[in-house]
């Protein structure tokens, strides 16, 4: 096995990872600061591969104000779960919330299959970001190259928005004490919508980049990115952003690097691997790599 | 400047607070004395809105010549906009962010970047160990220190009223001392205190007034001098001896 070969399996976990990443930070700031899982996440990125393809493809609107409106489009999205679900449960118990974000999650499947038909359909890129690098024994697409750039763009630029402004410190403080934020006179419904939308917009960019990455879409794709993706966030600690991401990055290079190093016969078991990496990391460290013990929230 | 009409006050479907009135005058410092499970701390947590009580008012004067307002069903950030800031019990200080992050969300109502600045470094004076140790995490500091650190953040948002629940619990004595004497000082500037305390002996010591809360009713108040007179107030709260 060449060093090359290995250089070409780390970039394309690299690729993976990224975007396990982007969908992960949402998981774990979502339950950050409300200590609940959104299971219909996932379907975000669903979304977002949706929005890129009708905007993209069928209407021909240019490049970056596709990114940007699905990143909007994401937000937006989330901003809906958040009012529409999870506020009107709010204090209510943890299965609750639980629940109907699963119920969410079901809603926004079928009437995907409702009004786009489950039929997969073909999701490909222009030649310009089909284009093939060459950089020594390393081969990658122009848009494998965009997706990690912006992918590290986009969480260099929510690390600054969460510790870098006072909206970002607000969010802080909410997600660690809800009641003494709110005597410090935060508005809490404000920085949880916060936390709602940049993590949904970045599950939508997420999906105009599995959609570029694999080349088919489907109203039911969302699955295993989400379920993924929520590995990723519990493996790096969920609730940490920092986590989230060294989760994604951690699971995108060990599933590709499993894929690619073992013998063929085993690639089949990819998605066992990524569980079984879960559960590892899990024996040796309870509360992810970054995790903090989290007081549960009534 | 803050009057309290007969509140009553359910805790899930627990009856706490049955029929409260209290009244803190301007610049006054009133202590609140009771047994545990009294009602001190639910009667903390209604007056700066996150708990709501059922019927009875809490009429709350900003300053001198504005009007009354009722705010027995404003919510916390409005309360907090209005001048009343309230240190919880356990302090509640945000662990996670630095110490000077700490202090600038008490301010997090306020726009004015000069006079915030202003009030920081008056309270970094009041605490020096603050401002050595504004970029720590708050989390990372003393019991003492974060005591400090929870009464800077309150006085960040520039109170009228400053709420106090138990600034005193789990520290020692000479750092009690010294957080009562700051407590004093923060007086004489012009905000005025209500306290809950479980020590009575210093609250009494502190305080002009004070209330003793029974199973959630007043069942007794005056002037502290009176009070740590009252053969009662000794016997239950000060250890009978004085």
């Amino acid at each position: 096995m060449s060093g090359g070969y290995i250089a070409q399996q780390i970039v394309n976990g690299l690729v993976l990872g990224s975007m396990y990443a982007l969908v992960a930070i949402g998981f774990s700031m979502i339950y950050g600061i409300i200590r609940l899982i959104n299971f219909a996440h996932g379907d975000i990125v669903m979304i977002g591969a949706f929005v890129t393809l009708g905007l993209f493809q069928t209407l021909g609107i240019p490049f970056p104000v596709v990114a940007l409106a699905v990143l909007t489009a994401g937000g937006i999205i989330g901003i809906m779960i958040e009012r529409g679900t999870f506020r009107p449960i709010r204090g209510a118990p943890q299965v609750t919330g639980f629940i109907a974000s699963l119920g969410i999650s079901i809603m926004l499947q079928n009437l995907g299959v409702m009004f786009l038909t489950a039929q997969p359909r073909n999701f490909s890129f222009p030649d310009y970001l089909q284009r093939v690098i060459k950089i020594g024994a390393v081969t990658f697409r122009t848009i494998d190259a965009v997706i990690m750039i912006s992918a590290f763009c986009l969480m260099a630029l929510l690390m600054f928005l969460v510790h870098r402004t006072k909206l970002g410190m607000a969010m802080r403080a909410t997600a660690e004490n809800i009641d003494m934020a709110r005597l410090m006179g935060i508005n809490i419904n404000r920085t949880i919508l916060s936390a709602f939308a940049m993590g949904s917009a970045l599950a939508g960019i997420a999906g105009l980049m599995w959609g570029g990455k694999f080349g088919q879409i489907d109203p039911l794709l969302g699955f295993v990115p989400g379920l993924k993706s929520f590995v990723a966030a519990v493996i790096g600690g969920v609730g940490s952003i920092p986590g989230a991401i060294l989760g994604g990055y951690i699971l995108g290079l060990s599933e590709v690097l499993f894929v690619g190093l073992l013998p063929p016969v085993y690639s089949a078991f990819r998605d066992a691997f990524v569980f079984v990496t879960l559960i590892l990391i899990l024996l040796i460290l309870p509360n992810g790599i970054f995790g903090k013990r989290i007081e549960d929230r009534p | 400047m803050l009057k309290i009409d007969d509140i009553h006050v359910y805790r899930g479907r627990t009856y706490v607070l049955q029929g409260v009135s209290l009244e803190v005058g301007r610049r006054e410092i009133v202590a609140l004395i009771g047994a545990n499970g009294a009602g001190k701390t639910t009667l903390l947590r209604t007056i700066s809105g996150l708990l709501r009580p059922k019927k009875g008012k809490i009429l709350f004067q900003p300053d001198s010549q504005s009007q009354e307002i009722d705010i027995s069903g404003a919510s916390p950030e409005q309360i907090v906009q209005l001048g009343i800031s309230h240190c919880p019990e356990g302090r509640g200080i945000f662990s996670r962010l630095s110490v000077l992050e700490n202090l600038m969300i008490g301010a997090y109502l306020r726009k004015n970047r000069n006079e915030i600045l202003d009030d920081y470094n008056s309270i970094c004076r009041v605490f020096p160990i603050l401002k050595e140790r504004e970029d720590q995490a708050a989390g990372s500091l003393s019991g003492g220190e974060q005591e400090m650190l929870a009464i800077g953040r309150a006085l960040m948002s520039r109170p009228e009223l400053l709420i106090l629940d138990e600034p005193s619990l789990g520290l020692g004595p000479i750092v009690v001392e010294s957080l009562f004497q700051v407590l004093s000082e923060i007086n004489s500037r012009g905000v005025t205190i209500l306290l809950v305390e479980q020590n009575a002996i210093m609250a009494l010591d502190l305080a002009h007034r004070a209330y003793v809360l029974e199973t959630g009713r007043v069942v007794l108040y005056g002037t502290s001098g009176e009070l740590a007179g009252n053969e009662d107030v000794q016997k239950a709260y000060l250890g009978g001896i004085v």
